[in-house]
């Protein structure tokens, strides 16, 4: 979807604040945040997840803190996925005679899980369509559910630099259809491809794009 | 928001969906199991140890697990070396990605909407603002994380540490060092 998330490209979003010394987490709520949406039930899919993100509101969007658009993304999730009510939410407790779940970590699991390798690639029965070195146009596509084809390359000329194997695909997987993996490539688009003649010319960008996003030149 | 946290929280521990004692592990792992010593060390590794340094170039995930880094965010890594010829800068334009396992969590710089949306059509800009000159002959290549695919930079070495040891070397690299805003 074209919200501003895919901010790529964009003037006037201000200047880069970095900040001396910085703490890990800036309130103690942070922590709780994250750790939340870590142990949460509807962690498994990642791309649903950044899908909730992404559907708040665009004027909110740009005003909340990366945690407060976690907040927003869990409680959608656990909304959606019917693990709270919208009247528990409100009250803070749960309803009479709700079923009581087992917590899917434990303290005792949270480091295996932490550092498990997970993997997102998968076996297709297709081959590759393309090749290291091949001249590719990323499709002009604006779907309106989730995508990870920013629209700052949409339409533009690039070249194929590295196969990743075939991967998970977002567009798919966020909206519960699937899987549906299919064959990602790193593709390098030149800066002035991108930016126009005034770029500087020995800059380039590189994406990891799946086959659905990308057509031969 | 704290007052919100809290009560999610214990909205959701009633209902039995999380444990709090887990939630304790969780904050304490990103404030002190991982962060930018982790990926330090994969660096100075790889300055020292020129056969680590061709399996990291091969198949980062591996190499990088030799040294007991591994874990979500960081299932499929790869590095990309600065070189005299070409600097690497590291973002995620549609959120915010970033390599957990040998970084830890990204500076609320990284995630935030400036450096999201400038990094990919100024970055020499954005470096300048983080006090980094490039030499005039090295082209930028910036790598947008759309994927599930964590960049991690392979800083240059620093002229003039023949001589120090790999522990050293490690105390030498930085966060931003290896996202790529700055040279070391």
């Amino acid at each position: 979807m074209n919200s501003v998330h895919d901010m790529g490209g964009m003037h006037g979003l201000g200047p880069v604040a970095p900040e001396a010394d910085e703490s890990v987490f800036h309130h103690a709520w942070e922590g709780r945040m994250h750790a939340i949406n870590i142990a949460s039930p509807t962690r498994s899919n990642i791309d649903a997840g950044r899908h909730r993100r992404e559907r708040i509101p665009g004027p909110d969007y740009l005003r909340m803190t990366y945690y407060e658009k976690w907040y927003a993304g869990a409680v959608e999730g656990l909304l959606t996925h019917g693990l709270v009510t919208p009247d528990e939410l409100a009250s803070g407790k749960a309803a009479p005679g709700a079923p009581k779940a087992t917590p899917r970590l434990s303290a005792d699991m949270v480091e295996g899980a932490l550092g498990a390798r997970g993997s997102y690639l998968r076996e297709v029965a297709s081959k590759p369509m393309f090749l290291v070195g091949d001249a590719v146009r990323a499709r002009n596509l604006n779907p309106l559910g989730h995508t990870r084809l920013p629209r700052y390359v949409r339409g533009r000329l690039g070249v194929i630099e590295a196969a990743r194997g075939a991967h998970v695909f977002p567009d798919s997987n966020a909206h519960g259809l699937g899987e549906d993996p299919h064959h990602l490539y790193a593709v390098r688009f030149t800066a002035r491809e991108l930016w126009g003649e005034a770029a500087d010319p020995r800059d380039s960008v590189c994406l990891d794009l799946w086959e659905p996003y990308l057509e031969r030149a | 928001m704290a007052l919100r946290v809290k009560a999610l929280e214990s909205l959701l521990v009633e209902k039995g969906l999380v444990d709090p004692a887990a939630l304790d592990a969780i904050v304490d792992h990103f404030e002190h199991k991982v962060g930018p010593r982790n990926g330090a060390r994969v660096v100075a590794r790889a300055w020292t140890d020129p056969a680590y340094k061709a399996r990291l170039m091969e198949d980062a995930t591996s190499a990088i697990a030799e040294l007991g880094y591994a874990g979500g965010q960081g299932d499929h890594m790869v590095v990309v070396e600065n070189t005299p010829k070409v600097h690497n800068l590291v973002v995620c334009t549609l959120c915010s990605c970033y390599p957990w396992p040998v970084l830890g969590l990204p500076p609320v710089w990284y995630k935030s909407s400036p450096y999201r949306s400038r990094a990919v059509i100024d970055p020499r800009g954005v470096l300048q603002e983080f006090g980094t000159e490039l030499p005039p002959e090295t082209e930028v290549m910036v790598w947008d994380s759309t994927a599930e695919i964590r960049y991690l930079v392979l800083p240059e070495r620093p002229a003039g540490t023949e001589g120090l040891d790999e522990a050293a070397l490690a105390g030498m690299v930085t966060r931003n060092g290896m996202i790529g805003t700055a040279r070391l």
